[in-house]
């Protein structure tokens, strides 16, 4: 304690003249995000949240804006505790020299494991206010309120003090080192409303800025020598025509070769220029022949959760193996970033979800202590866990620690479908069965390569066996690290999309042999009240019509725990059996979030998962040969397109006595299943692969067909 | 060196270059415009969009020089006099954008839809603006705040 005081007042140093300023330990976040399996937090803190002179609040939060809609939900957040008016908040966000230190921006953590904190310190900073103010009006502190910043004497709003005032005269710190009282969802104002996002003016008047749009006197535009394939081996290199380019900079610093130029097409041309011959890594591997290696290299495998004896032998057994291609984050903001190193000094603007580890990154890059880099995050064009890894913000920083001059790095789309780190190309098998009164007895599951998020049961059955093979290659499990050719890293709810398509799929498959409705057959084998209810809430809102699966009305439902959250999606599909092509015509999503921070926020974030979730499971799959990224732009990757996304309900479940769980991936997790369900439902005809592109579609709908004439015969 | 003559969001503008220049990087370098996004660098994501005599161009993929003596409006141009165009109030309205990266480009190719076509169908609208990504997953609301729009725009012109 006495340490975290001093360092406060040392650190207080930083904001000129009066003001209340809370500071908060960050042991017990630590702790909560070590639960996540996260690396601890270090022993630091900084300044949190300040109450000005003039009655603002400034909001510091280590988290980015990258559309999720954070900006605003924190301010809320804040406001809602300290009991002033959402537009009196100005937000700080991803600055590493102005805000808390933070891991970064990913994993539906921000309200759900940062919140707590942002909550308790603005409830700190309103219960040490109220306390000046009791002093100066000469009452008790429990005879007054706020509202809107003005402290009043209850029953007496004429004897009132402004926290502007207050603020003037006192210079005051506060530790949050004790739990603070939160408001409750039921006295909530500016919590659980859905005002205008703050971000709203700037993104509609090409205001808000983006790391490729900061400009910096005598800036250079770089561009950075590829690689043709991953693993390739530079052998012939000549930049003597681009060197004789007006104007145009070549650094050939270790691994890096670069052309640097005051104008981002002066630079261009010149790479164009470059001479490069390179030695490729011989491969057989690409999207087809990857999940043979996939199961044969994911050779440690981890027990998730087990109980009974899986490996017993169940009346009827449904054995099945499920693939997921490759999938790329694709956010339309290339990765960008402008660094400017000068004086011992580095700063970095950067399109990136993780402003504090980058900062250690371009330090460790540079040869500097990670104090000397500030790293400053503008708004973000898109992240989906893509922007977790900010090489291009290295790139910079080295470049500019080398010409002297500020280096921007902006990604081509070719460099963005080369450097993304992929979501993991996975398997999984079940093997899984019916005892004789048609409840599921057995689960026997294995996933290889996407990780275990996902993946533990919430129905109840007997003799259950979940293991995780080949884990996360991106989580420095060294055995992991040669499954994949090229990067692979965590993509909206890591793991789960996969996990959530395989086991809904094995469920429905169970349930229509049980000759049962799936809403029925799922409501049988499950327990869990909260699931329940999600469940039931989505039917009631669907218009679920029981009915035995296929019943060819293209109707079908998938459920998800994600990130804290419940989910239950029902989607209804029209599939074109000539041309194999799956369009969705509604989907309904009943969530259980616990509080909603913003409501509409959170529907924007339900709509946005499904809609991106369409992308996963009717298109999207990178096709590579060996190291080589055959996708390079948007013509042969196909992103979801307004053609493509049907009406979408969202219902909340209300659960006001639960703290705001994840909000930002959960529902996606169910896109891949539902359809592929619904696909089911409508046809008969299982996909047992995603993406269902239109071939898939049709060799499973003519496979059905070989299958029905066999029967007859 | 050759410089191009144009009006640019209703000032006249002569900026250095021609064939060998690409719009959307001298209106993001030159003119200090950076509303126009780069997203794929050949016309296929629809972020650099603006809007030449009226119509969307994707900028990152037209030379400067096809602008000799036109009208270009970017987002930057859109608001006038510090007042939001209607179509901008939609979008914040009905939360019509996430991120905000692409929304310059929905913005501006829904603006050319309204002029030509004052009470646009859904269908209307999906085609004109179905080479247009959103990563975000706006699309819904995106086809909201036109519709919202569209029937004020239309009663006024």
């Amino acid at each position: 304690m006495t340490q975290l005081r001093q360092a406060s007042r040392r650190d207080l140093f930083k904001f000129a003249g009066a003001g209340v300023v809370i500071f908060f330990g960050l042991k017990g976040l630590a702790d909560a995000q070590a639960q996540e399996r996260r690396p601890p937090y270090p022993s630091d803190f900084h300044a949190y949240l300040a109450v000005g002179e003039n009655g603002r609040v400034t909001v510091f939060s280590g988290k980015i804006e990258m559309g999720q809609g954070v900006l605003t939900s924190q301010a809320q957040m804040a406001a809602e505790e300290l009991g002033v008016a959402l537009s009196s908040v100005d937000m700080v966000l991803g600055d590493t020299e102005r805000c808390p230190w933070d891991m970064g921006t990913f994993g539906s953590l921000t309200t759900r494991m940062f919140g707590p904190y942002l909550r308790a310190a603005a409830a700190k900073a309103r219960s040490v206010l109220l306390g000046l103010a009791a002093k100066r009006l000469n009452v008790p502190a429990d005879m007054l309120t706020v509202k809107d910043g003005v402290v009043f004497v209850i029953g007496d709003p004429a004897r009132s003090v402004t926290y502007a005032a207050l603020a003037k005269e006192a210079r005051v710190t506060e530790a949050v080192d004790e739990q603070a009282v939160l408001r409750r969802p039921a006295a909530f104002t500016v919590m659980g409303r859905s005002p205008k996002r703050l971000d709203g003016v700037e993104k509609v008047t090409g205001e808000a800025k983006y790391a490729a749009d900061i400009r910096l006197p005598n800036m250079l535009y770089a561009r950075v020598l590829r690689a043709p394939a991953h693993g390739a081996v530079l052998t012939r290199l000549d930049t003597a025509a681009a060197e004789k380019l007006p104007g145009v900079i070549v650094i050939k610093h270790e691994d890096l070769t670069a052309v640097l130029h005051p104008d981002p097409e002066g630079a261009a041309s010149a790479l164009s220029k470059v001479v490069a011959a390179w030695r490729k890594a011989p491969s057989s591997l690409n999207q087809e022949t990857i999940f043979a290696h996939l199961l044969s290299a994911a050779t440690d495998v981890r027990a998730i959760e087990a109980r009974g004896n899986a490996t017993s032998k169940p009346v009827r057994t449904f054995e099945t193996t499920y693939h997921k291609g490759y999938v790329a984050h694709a956010p339309i903001e290339p990765h960008a970033a402008l660094a400017e190193v000068r004086n011992g000094r580095a700063t970095v603007w950067a399109s990136t979800q993780t402003p504090f580890p980058t900062r250690s990154a371009v330090a460790k890059a540079l040869g500097f202590e990670e104090k000397a880099v500030r790293v400053i995050t503008p708004f973000v064009g898109g992240g989906f866990g893509g922007k977790s890894a900010s090489l291009q913000a290295i790139e910079a920083a080295r470049l500019s620690q080398i010409t002297g001059r500020p280096v921007q790095v902006a990604w081509t789309r070719a460099e963005e479908f080369f450097y993304d780190t992929f979501d993991p190309a996975a398997v999984v098998t079940i093997r899984s069965g019916l005892d004789a009164r048609d409840r599921i007895s057995h689960w026997d599951y294995v996933v290889y390569a996407a990780g275990p998020r996902g993946a533990s049961l919430f129905y109840d059955i007997p003799n259950v066996r979940v293991r995780s093979a080949g884990g996360l290659a991106y989580e420095g499990e060294a055995a992991n690290e040669s499954l994949h050719l090229f990067g692979t890293g965590p993509w909206r709810a890591p793991g789960a999309n996969m996990n959530v398509f395989a086991i809904e799929s094995q469920i429905d498959t169970m349930a229509a042999a049980a000759g049962q409705d799936p809403v029925a057959f799922r409501l049988q084998h499950l327990t869990d009240e909260r699931m329940r209810r999600v469940l039931q809430a989505c039917a009631g809102a669907f218009g679920w019509k029981p009915a035995r699966a296929p019943s060819g009305g293209g109707v079908a439902v998938a459920l998800s725990i994600d990130a804290g959250t419940y989910v239950a999606t029902m989607a209804e599909v029209k599939v074109d059996r000539s041309k194999g092509l799956v369009q969705p015509t509604r989907i309904t999503c009943a969530l259980d979030m616990g509080v909603v921070v913003n409501p509409d926020g959170a529907r924007m974030q339900t709509e946005g998962c499904l809609t991106m979730g369409l992308g996963y499971t009717l298109a999207e799959e990178l096709k590579f040969d060996g190291g080589e990224i055959l996708d390079t732009n948007f013509g042969s990757y196909q992103l979801p397109r307004f053609s493509w996304v049907p009406p979408i309900e969202t219902v909340f479940v209300k659960n006001d006595t639960l703290a705001p769980q994840g909000c930002g991936e959960p529902a996606i997790t169910t896109t891949g299943a539902v359809l592929a369900n619904a696909v089911f439902d409508a046809t008969g005809a299982r996909l047992l692969r995603l993406p269902m592109t239109p071939e898939r579609v049709l060799a499973a709908l003519a496979a059905k067909g070989r299958q029905a004439s066999a029967g007859a015969a | 060196m050759t410089s191009i003559s144009f009006n640019l969001n209703g000032k006249p503008v002569s900026l250095p270059g021609g064939d060998d220049r690409t719009l959307l990087w001298v209106l993001r370098t030159d003119a200090g415009l950076t509303g126009p996004k780069y997203g794929c660098g050949e016309g296929r994501c629809g972020a650099c969009t603006v809007l030449v005599d009226g119509q969307p161009v994707r900028s990152c993929a037209y030379p400067l020089s096809g602008v000799a003596g036109k009208r270009v409006l970017t987002i930057e141009g859109l608001a006038k006099n510090g007042t939001l165009h209607p179509l901008q109030q939609a979008f914040i309205d009905h939360g019509a954008f996430q991120c905000g990266y692409c929304t310059s480009s929905m913005l501006l190719t829904a603006y050319a839809l309204l002029q030509e076509t004052p009470h646009p169908t859904r269908d209307d609208m999906i085609s004109r603006l179905n080479n247009n990504l959103c990563r975000c997953g706006a699309h819904l609301r995106i086809l909201d705040a036109i519709e919202a729009v569209s029937k004020p725009m239309g009663a006024r012109s």
